[in-house]
């Protein structure tokens, strides 16, 4: 590994990086409001075969964001926004934390060597 | 496509909880050498828009919705062990937060969708590449394919558990007729957006799709419209990339 290449992607990454996050935003904001509300391919399947009433609650149904609607938010598109924005927020939080370890692991193995 | 509580037995749901800890487990191990100090960044980016995409559900006819699944975008884009850890942040993202799949079935849908779809379609798009000889003008090709067979793939896991667990009295070779049935449908759509976003991200920075090898020396690339075979990037099995001081030109 030289020191020459390790810059090259490197460097633009946080422009890649904001440029994926503001995209983000946008499919959330712009598209996510005009998603189908139609079940989906599995919804149906179970509705079809009549399999559809052995679903069960999951533990986390009550949550303030279940079905990505923003609770207490009564205009349909909006509701969608916010929780899709929390959304972002959230699995970017959790994606830092993870991919931060996974980076923080593989320097310190490359220091070992 | 994700597995709401109770279609699918606890037993299988906890056997498949294993399966996803061991394929979560395996992906951590082979991500312990990344490439560069851009593939993690790139890893968290990938599942913020993975998490924005499952959102927008599209209608495919019959009063029936599919929604990407991006386990092969993600895939192709970072390479399958980052794919794997990705998606899998979504998917707990999405269970834990927006009760989207259920609680009980995680390993479930983590299975399906975290391990099967990415490692599937990184797969296809590898096999369809090597059989190309690298060529650019196949990445479409590869990419949708990759995206189709991903999709296939996570319809078939969810059968196979439904045939091992499900809760139903109802016939489970039906549920995967129907099941593969309107998912082959789904995954056109989505082999269609995996290559149309796989192509856009490599012709703006070739360097940032992980799925991507040179072309071989003897193969001349024609007609691709993309960075040509003289982009100077070369790959190694391992799925590290180098990219030379020449890529930096078309930048």
């Amino acid at each position: 590994m030289s020191m020459e290449w390790l810059g090259q992607r490197q460097r633009g990454v946080a422009v890649v990086v904001l440029a994926g996050l503001v995209l983000s935003i946008l499919v959330t904001t712009v598209l996510a409001p005009l998603a189908s509300s139609d079940p989906d391919g599995l919804e149906r399947v179970a509705e079809d075969l009549g399999f559809a009433d052995s679903e069960a609650q999951s533990a986390t149904a009550d949550s303030a964001l279940a079905d990505y609607a923003l609770g207490g938010v009564s205009d349909e598109g909006w509701s969608t926004r916010g929780a899709g924005l929390i959304g972002l927020v959230v699995t970017a939080g959790v994606g830092f934390v993870v991919f931060s370890a996974v980076r923080r692991r593989s320097a310190g193995h490359d220091r070992a060597r | 496509m994700h597995i709401p509580d109770g279609f699918i037995s606890v037993p299988v749901a906890a056997a498949a909880a294993v399966v996803a800890a061991g394929g979560i487990a395996g992906a951590l191990r082979s991500s312990r050498r990344l490439p560069d100090d851009a593939a993690a960044p790139l890893a968290g980016l990938v599942a913020v828009f993975v998490f924005a995409a499952q959102m927008v559900n599209f209608p495919i006819g019959a009063g029936t919705s599919g929604h990407l699944v991006g386990g092969a975008l993600a895939a192709i884009l970072v390479g399958p062990s980052l794919a794997v850890l990705a998606m899998t942040v979504v998917v707990v993202v999405q269970a834990l937060v927006f009760a989207d799949g259920g609680l009980l079935a995680l390993g479930l849908n983590l299975t399906n969708l975290a391990i099967v779809a990415p490692v599937v379609g990184y797969l296809v798009f590898r096999t369809v590449m090597r059989i190309a000889a690298e060529r650019r003008a196949a990445v479409p090709i590869a990419a949708g394919l990759a995206g189709m067979a991903a999709v296939l793939a996570t319809a078939s896991a969810f059968s196979l558990e439904f045939w091992l667990g499900g809760t139903d009295a109802v016939d489970a070779s039906l549920v995967a007729a129907a099941t593969i049935g309107v998912h082959s449908v789904i995954g056109i759509v989505e082999g269609v957006i995996t290559a149309l976003i796989v192509v856009a991200v490599l012709g703006l920075r070739t360097d940032l799709v992980a799925g991507v090898r040179r072309p071989r020396p003897d193969v001349v690339d024609q007609g691709s419209g993309l960075a040509g075979a003289s982009d100077g990037q070369s790959g190694t099995p391992g799925g590290q990339r180098v990219v030379s001081t020449s890529d930096s030109a078309e930048r």
